[in-house]
């Protein structure tokens, strides 16, 4: 009889290391692969960038400023070595986006350029990718962090290796809006 | 929410047995009335398991199909989806199938038996209306209830309230058939005929029942939808101008039909004010609960 009681906490306990192991490595690829979307998002992004300067120039080639300003903050996204680097890039590039659409106001040619109003499109939805990538990050962080804090998981969390990942966190130039002047 | 998509897959076999028993109750009276054995409940078990695994399989098909929707073309159609896909990212969810109606009103609904297998319809009115954020917001709302699985119980009462509405057509029918039996000159002696009696039930109830299985998917859970839509864009404004949208416009989604009117974003069919008494009576049988509790509900965020 103690060897049956024995017997069932044995496969009780296993069943509890079993599970908890297989959640931890449930979201913690869950982070990954948020991880590797923002990646993505922001790739596509630098993709498009050089097709919206071509068709740019092609009416507006006297904004030589903004133009280099946004090629300059591409070329520094895609060369980024370190994450803050990446991040401090990619805020300069969305501020330099931003204000060569609103710099296209001004051409109505351009605007009615349907190349034009396609890559806007796909610029814009890609930069709120980018941003729902990020969003999708941190959500799994959060869950995978309140996973390897609480019990049972923080009993196997320390020895099996799995530590607790950081937020994603915009860097204080992207919050400042960009400035648009005429 | 986990607690939400169980409840609704409880509620989805809860109509389904609900469904099937009716049926076969409607079978077995017909047989006590006209005396064919069993043999009417056979055939009533029969219908109503084939009519409820079609409508697990295929009412999403069928709410399309009587909505006149058509596929939405990737290239035509490139803001829908990216907005979809964008939300999807942010959700985690796979991508639906996109449709789009011809029908100048704004609205949208989601369709499907669970997350993979969902389908998402906007009219070209909707399209055509909202801006950007607005169109997200309205995006969000509908695969919030995908997420929920509110999508499983409403398309499957789709089908279910479809099929009801056609026995109760039938039961009405026959009332001038004289039930079957071929005996004329009784009939003013032994009162009438009783497939008509059943016909005449079955007239009154249909139509209760009916709302029944569409009130399985209860206005709270649009309300619930705003709120997971909201937490998907995390811009409480675009959804709130997108109903205030919604709420200026009068035209009546005409792809709407009763029996689908509850997967609509915006009750398709015209609200009845202003007729005293009885408000609080045609209050009670509409599909969604009014645009502005749901804006004012989302303003205090």
């Amino acid at each position: 009889m103690p060897f049956v009681i024995i017997l069932i906490v044995v496969v009780l306990l296993v069943l509890v290391v079993v599970g908890t192991r297989n959640g931890l490595v449930r979201v913690r690829n869950r982070v990954e692969n948020a991880w590797a979307q923002i990646d993505v998002q922001l790739k596509r992004r630098s993709d498009l960038v050089p097709n919206l300067v071509e068709t740019v120039k092609g009416y507006a080639a006297h904004e030589r400023e903004t133009l280099d300003a946004v090629i300059k903050a591409r070329n520094a996204a895609v060369t980024a070595a370190t994450p803050g680097a990446a991040s401090a890039a990619d805020a300069q590039l969305s501020g330099a986006l931003g204000k060569l659409f609103a710099l296209a106001e001004a051409y109505p040619d351009l605007k009615a350029n349907q190349n034009f109003l396609a890559l806007q499109e796909e610029l814009t939805a890609t930069d709120d990718k980018v941003g729902y990538a990020r969003q999708a990050y941190n959500d799994a962080v959060t869950t995978y962090n309140t996973k390897i804090q609480q019990l049972p998981g923080s009993v196997f969390a320390g020895g099996m290796g799995y530590k607790q990942r950081e937020y994603y966190q915009v860097d204080e130039a992207a919050k400042v809006a960009p400035k648009v002047q005429f | 929410m986990f607690e939400q998509i169980a409840s609704n897959k409880r509620r989805s076999i809860a109509l389904i047995i609900g469904f099937v028993l009716v049926l076969v109750l409607v079978g077995l009276a017909v047989n006590w009335l006209i005396g064919y054995g069993v043999v009417g409940a056979v055939v009533a078990l029969v219908i109503s398991g084939a009519v409820a695994f079609v409508s697990y399989w295929k009412s999403d098909a069928v709410a399309l199909a009587v909505s006149r929707a058509h596929l939405a073309d990737p290239r035509e159609y490139r803001r829908l989806y990216n907005l979809v896909e964008g939300l999807c990212i942010a959700s985690g969810l796979p991508e639906p199938k996109l449709y789009v109606i011809d029908d100048p009103a704004p609205n949208a609904f989601a369709t499907g038996r669970n997350p993979k297998h969902a389908s998402l319809a906007v009219t070209s009115g909707l399209l055509g209306m909202m801006n950007r954020v607005e169109l997200e917001g309205v995006i969000a709302h509908e695969l919030s209830h995908v997420k929920n699985y509110d999508i499983l119980v409403s398309t499957l009462a789709v089908t279910m309230v479809g099929a009801v509405a056609v026995l109760s057509d039938i039961a009405i029918r026959t009332m001038w058939w004289n039930g079957g039996r071929t005996r004329r000159d009784g009939d003013q002696r032994d009162g009438g005929n009783p497939l008509a009696f059943l016909g005449f039930a079955l007239l009154l109830v249909a139509p209760l029942l009916a709302r029944a299985m569409q009130f399985a998917v209860s206005r709270r859970r649009e309300s619930l939808a705003d709120f997971s839509a909201v937490h998907m864009t995390r811009y409480p404004p675009g959804l709130i101008s997108a109903l205030e949208k919604l709420q200026a416009d009068n035209t009546v989604t005409h792809s709407a039909s009763r029996a689908t009117a509850h997967l609509w974003i915006e009750q398709p069919t015209p609200r009845r004010e202003g007729e005293g008494r009885l408000q609080w009576l045609n209050k009670l049988f509409d599909t969604h609960p009014p645009l502005e509790e749901r804006i004012a509900a989302l303003r205090e965020l």
